[in-house]
């Protein structure tokens, strides 16, 4: 079995934006909720009766053959710090991370794979991919629900599909989503109006709005809120069509940006690069806000293109779980702000300053060549 | 700005979009915290808060009938789950099945389910959707007085229905 540490020395590809195709749909993923046939769900169970569904379901997710030198480990064996560094990486979910005795974590070595025992139902499944994958990660996490009904049997009615302990997740109990980074669409203003047309397609948007409009790091989760009524497929299918949508005019919007008001992309993508290279104290915010336009700066060509993967792992490593892991004490906030410039520092310290081209024969800069990622 | 959650003073402000209409919601450090808010994976965010009764989603209105209703598998109670919009155990949805259908029809995009069936079901849920169909077909055609169709969809239902007493 894997232990904690080799899972912390060994982030997925999925997370350090490693794979390629990334610019625009960070990752995607697909879950699946099931429970077992007339046993309490776990929210209004009691402590043994939970011990007694973990003994029944763990062996079996640990037989898996998807699961072999995996990571298993029962959730109160585990401090509350490393649980909180495993939601950080999105390896189990905040209210898994809640739960003690009686529910279990099982990720598997690649880390595309994460299984929840007695989360809000007995089984939550999921699977990660990088880039727009939804297809993928459900076959992969449905091959999984395949093997394990053979054994474990899942409540299941004819007329309203897979019972789960919330009626939102009933019928398929899947939730599929991709993670978009969608600065252009941002900059641009534009993004309301997308995200509006979105959620009237009965799918669901997610931004974290300080004042006004703008989200933490330009970050956006598009997901389905249905899951009765329509086959995994046509939801997938539905998700992925409109995710490609949105990532087309994201990238039009970067474009556009670019021939329309190169001094204010290089303006931004400059000071950008500038504070986070610089920087001696810096808040959680600040420091998403500027690695998101960093990462758009790498798409449009101004730093190499390994850049974006580098951001990547960043948004993961300054969030404050692993800060506190990283430092090995407690840290009170202005400590965290000083360690977290310290890391972005110490991981740009050899990225060189933006190029921007002066093209001839037209105002403004452009990036130095016609590689914009994606497009 | 309050809490939509307590009395502490709002630092988070969130915004979603569902079916086009855009839910605004504010939250304390603590309260963004313990539902998960600050987590931009943000899963399970939509239904943890329609589940605790998120102040600004329509409330659904108490099914008076159903009020005292207790599951006999697991002792949920229709209060509970009108109070955490969760279900005790598999059986609740037997237990409080119109009260939970009449909320479904809301919440997703159909009624019935279409998707993967367990393995072990798929012949018993394609005779329980070919018996729906008939009996739909069933109620049309004694509606347009077609009792020669109706006789012939009474027998081929009454066939069919044989069969699942002779399997139970």
């Amino acid at each position: 079995m894997m232990r904690f540490s080799t899972l912390l020395k060994h982030p997925a590809d999925w997370m350090t934006g490693a794979a390629a195709g990334t610019s625009v749909v960070l990752t995607s993923r697909v879950r699946l909720a099931r429970n077992l046939r007339r046993e309490p769900f776990p929210g209004w169970s009691t402590k043994e009766r939970r011990v007694s569904v973990l003994d029944r379901v763990k062996p079996e997710v640990e037989a898996l053959p998807e699961m072999k030198n995996g990571f298993s480990q029962e959730l109160d064996a585990l401090t509350s710090l490393q649980k909180q560094v495993l939601v950080e990486r999105h390896l189990i979910s905040r209210e898994q991370a809640a739960r003690g005795e009686g529910s279990a974590a099982i990720v598997n070595r690649k880390q595309a794979l994460c299984l929840m025992i007695n989360e809000e139902d007995h089984l939550r499944m999921q699977s990660i991919r990088p880039g727009l994958a939804l297809k993928e990660a459900y076959d992969l996490v449905s091959s999984v629900d395949s093997q394990l009904e053979g054994n474990l049997e899942f409540a299941f009615d004819h007329e309203i599909g897979y019972l789960s302990a919330c009626p939102t997740n009933l019928g398929t109990g899947m939730r599929a989503s991709a993670m978009l980074h969608l600065p252009g669409l941002v900059l641009s203003d534009q993004i309301a109006q997308v995200l509006q047309a979105v959620g009237k397609l009965q799918l669901a948007v997610r931004g974290f709005f300080g004042e006004g409009t703008e989200s933490l790091g330009n970050l956006f989760q598009i997901s389905n809120q249905s899951t009765l009524g329509e086959s995994e497929d046509a939801i997938i299918r539905r998700l992925e069509r409109v995710i490609q949508q949105v990532a087309s005019h994201e990238r039009n919007a970067r474009q556009k940006l670019l021939e329309d008001d190169p001094d204010m992309v290089c303006d931004r993508v400059g000071r950008a690069y500038g504070t986070l290279r610089h920087a001696h104290v810096i808040p959680s915010k600040e420091a998403l806000n500027l690695l998101s336009i960093l990462r758009l700066g790498a798409e449009l060509g101004f730093f190499p293109a390994e850049t974006g993967g580098v951001c990547d792992s960043l948004l993961m490593e300054i969030q404050p779980a692993h800060l506190q892991l990283h430092s090995g004490e407690k840290l009170n906030p202005e400590q965290r702000d000083a360690i977290r410039a310290k890391i972005i520092r110490s991981r740009l310290q050899s990225l060189e300053p933006p190029v921007m081209v002066e093209a001839e024969g037209s105002e403004g800069l452009h990036p130095p060549s016609d590689t914009v990622a994606d497009s | 700005m309050q809490c939509n959650f307590c009395d502490s003073k709002a630092t988070v402000f969130l915004t979603q979009l569902i079916d086009g209409e855009m839910k605004k919601m504010c939250l304390c450090e603590q309260c963004a915290q313990e539902k998960g808010v600050t987590d931009p994976a943000g899963f399970a965010l939509g239904d943890s808060l329609i589940g605790e009764g998120f102040p600004l989603e329509a409330v659904p209105v108490a099914g008076s009938a159903d009020e005292g209703v207790t599951c006999p598998v697991c002792g949920f109670t229709f209060k509970k789950f009108q109070q955490v919009g969760r279900l005790g155990c598999s059986e609740c949805y037997e237990t409080f099945g119109s009260e939970i259908s009449r909320r479904l029809k809301g919440m997703h995009k159909g009624t019935t389910h279409l998707g993967r069936v367990p393995e072990g079901l798929v012949e018993e849920h394609a005779r329980q959707q070919r018996l729906d169909q008939l009996r739909s077909r069933l109620d049309a055609s004694i509606a347009a007085e077609n009792y020669e169709e109706a006789a012939g969809l009474r027998d081929e239902i009454q066939e069919l229905e044989t069969i699942e007493v002779a399997q139970t």
